[in-house]
């Protein structure tokens, strides 16, 4: 079966701030990623990859360049178009959770459905699937405050993937998490990509995480330096 | 989407119950302040121009001395005599009704019960004069004025105070040295500001002069009522009474008046100017009270701006339009606001009504300024509620979720 192309990138810049301020954080990224691909992005600090992920997750918009996602040319939609996108189509998971504050797990996680206009039955249903998966059943009632580091990270998760998205962004999903708290979140994200068919982009710095993925792109001062397949250490 | 809207609103309200209660009160205690302070204000307007109006239509007064006043006669300074009363009804034109008052302060009993009160011996135009009325019973006759009848006609007060309930006409008391009969009860006018004027036991003067005080002088009456014709220039009424009673006091051209034509409209007229400088003050009050009220608001609005506009990111990153997050905060606005408004009323009525009972004036309710402080208050609250999403809401996701 011929991968079918799911983003492509080409000339993408991204500046920051004007005149003397302005900084250049991406120099014109080319990418291809397709259909079903777990892909990690790596690089060091400040060599533009969460600039890179939030451009892609539509959080934030290119200065110039093309990002096509499914064909359609994302940089010319409008913001409500956009909005529509991340909501029928993509998830986002940050490194700062950015859950609502006083607010349970469940009604966290129901929130995305909440602009689905689903009913309340439908949307408790659905939240609470996804925090099962997440293996948090018994943390509903729960708030961001009342969680560990690794809790907030699996609602964060599984807010972001309680709409099925096709595709997940993850921005150092585990960058505060510890070492077996983040094998278990790993594990999750390459079962949502071999069991889901989700497409996974995911920002990481460290190799142990990265080697989850099937392809590495490796970013330097906004450029790409190294794009390489994975011999997933996971294979089944 | 409204319904969804409300929903998402009324949840995010009740997960920030101390952020909704701040904004409330701020709201609460604008309104609640300005409608207590105008109504309040309009009560008090509303009781002085009933005691303006009780005070009777178009009444002179005339005394002696140089001033008016209750310590005014001075000593030496002769009082008027029944010729007096006489010569203005048959001199002056445009006059309706004249009348002498023989005023003075007497242990009154009855039964048990004992008091003071002010005794006043007049004839029966004084009561047409200063618009009494009765409320059971009758006025003197002329032939009880003219013998000099032991009856009284006593206000409200005295019948409280003397009969504990019981039906004062046909009883006796004792004023004084003597005994007279209540034959009428005047209808009470209220005891507002002035002094109480139910207060009273008025006697036909030769009443007064033959068993009560037992004065001997003629020069017994210390006022002179006159109320005028309706329509009359009351300056010159003043100037004509004046000149008459220059005549019959002796008075030479080089001597100042002793005694003052005092027109009751002039009270009047201070005191309704009175009333609107006191309106004004409440008013400029009120506004102050509502502006911090409104500044309370925008505090409590402001100090949320950073979470709201977090929360507003991760809204729309999750795929939330512009206009559904800010349908919601409108909607959250509107709905405490309104609250606010509505507790911030019903918390002024309260007040009011019980501040108007402890005060005894008038409660008077205003609609117009209820609906002005409700709907300043709720646009603040509103625009405050609503500003800092609107421009939240126009930044890139990631610019809201970044803002500190
Ligand atoms: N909002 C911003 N304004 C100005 N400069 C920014 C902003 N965000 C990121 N940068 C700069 O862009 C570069 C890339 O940032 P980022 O994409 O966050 O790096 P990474 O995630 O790889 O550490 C950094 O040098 C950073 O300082
Ligand atoms: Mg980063």
């Amino acid at each position: 079966m011929p991968a079918k192309e799911l983003i492509r990138l080409s000339g993408l810049t991204k500046t920051y701030g004007q005149g003397d301020a302005a900084f250049q954080a991406l120099k014109g990224i080319d990418l291809s990623i397709n259909v079903g691909e777990f892909v990690a992005v790596m690089g060091h600090s400040g060599s533009g990859k969460s600039t890179l992920m939030n451009i892609l997750g539509c959080l934030d918009t290119p200065t110039s360049g093309v990002y096509a996602y499914e064909n359609i040319e994302v940089q010319k939609l409008e913001t409500n178009q956009r909005s529509m996108l991340r909501r029928h189509a993509l998830g986002f998971i940050f490194q700062g959770f950015n859950l609502l504050a006083r607010t349970s797990a469940l009604e966290n996680v129901e929130l995305p459905l909440l602009y689905r206009g689903l009913t309340r039955g439908k949307r408790h249903e659905m939240a609470e699937k996804a925090l099962r998966s997440v293996g948090l059943p018994d943390k509903l009632r729960n708030k961001p405050s009342e969680l560990s580091g690794g809790q907030q990270q699996r609602v964060a998760i599984a807010r972001a993937i309680v709409t099925n998205p096709i595709t997940l962004f993850a921005d150092e999903p585990t960058g505060n998490l510890d070492s077996s708290t983040t094998h278990e979140v790993m594990t999750l994200l390459t079962q949502l990509n071999r069991e889901k068919g989700i497409t996974i982009l995911m920002v990481t710095h460290e190799d142990d995480v990265a080697s989850y993925a099937d392809r590495v792109v490796c970013l330097s001062d906004g450029n790409i330096l190294s794009d390489t397949l994975n011999n997933r250490k996971n294979n089944k | 989407m409204t319904w969804n809207a409300f929903l998402i609103a009324l949840r995010e309200i009740r997960r920030n119950l101390t952020r909704a209660f701040l904004t409330v009160l701020g709201i609460i205690i604008g309104v609640a302040s300005v409608i207590t302070m105008v109504t309040l204000g309009d009560g008090t307007t509303k009781a002085l121009q009933q005691q303006i109006s009780s005070l009777g239509s178009n009444m002179l007064m005339i005394r002696p001395g140089m001033g008016f006043g209750p310590r005014s006669a001075s000593a030496g300074i002769p009082n008027f005599t029944m010729d007096d009363v006489e010569a203005i009804r048959e001199q002056i034109d445009n006059i309706s009704a004249v009348a002498p008052v023989s005023s003075s302060q007497m242990g009154t009993i009855y039964m048990q019960e004992a008091r003071s009160s002010s005794i006043t011996g007049t004839t029966l135009e004084y009561f047409s004069i200063n618009n009494w009325t009765l409320a059971e019973g009758r006025y003197f006759s002329s032939s009880e004025a003219t013998s000099g009848a032991a009856v009284g006609v006593i206000g409200d007060t005295v019948r409280k105070e003397l009969f504990n309930g019981e039906d004062p006409i046909g009883k006796k008391i004792r004023v004084g040295s003597s005994v007279i009969e209540v034959i009428g009860l005047l209808k009470a006018k209220g005891q507002v500001g002035m002094g109480d004027q139910d207060d009273c036991i008025m006697v036909p003067i030769n009443t007064v002069q033959r068993r009560i005080t037992g004065y001997t002088s003629m020069h017994n009456i210390g006022t002179i009522c006159v109320s005028a014709v309706e329509g009359t220039d009351s300056d010159k009424l003043v100037a004509d009474i004046s000149s008459l009673m220059r005549q019959r006091r002796n008075l030479q051209p080089n001597q100042d008046n002793n005694f003052n034509v005092f027109d009751t409209r002039q009270i009047a007229d201070t005191l309704s100017s009175s009333t609107k400088t006191m309106t004004t003050l409440l008013a400029a009050v009120a506004g102050v009270s509502l502006l911090v009220g409104g500044i309370g608001i925008m505090n409590i609005m402001l100090v949320s701006v950073t979470e709201r506009t977090r929360e507003i990111g991760i809204r729309l990153s999750i795929g939330a339009l512009a206009r559904e997050v800010l349908l919601q905060f409108l909607v959250e606005a509107i709905t405490l606001s309104c609250i606010g408004g509505i507790v911030g009323i019903l918390l002024a009525l309260v007040i009011c009504l019980g501040l108007s009972q402890l005060i005894d004036i008038p409660f008077a309710f205003n609609i117009q300024i209820n609906m002005i402080s409700f709907i300043f208050s709720a646009t603040i609250g509103v625009l405050f509620g609503y500003a800092p999403a609107r421009r939240a809401s126009r930044l890139d996701p990631i610019d809201a979720l970044r803002h500190e």
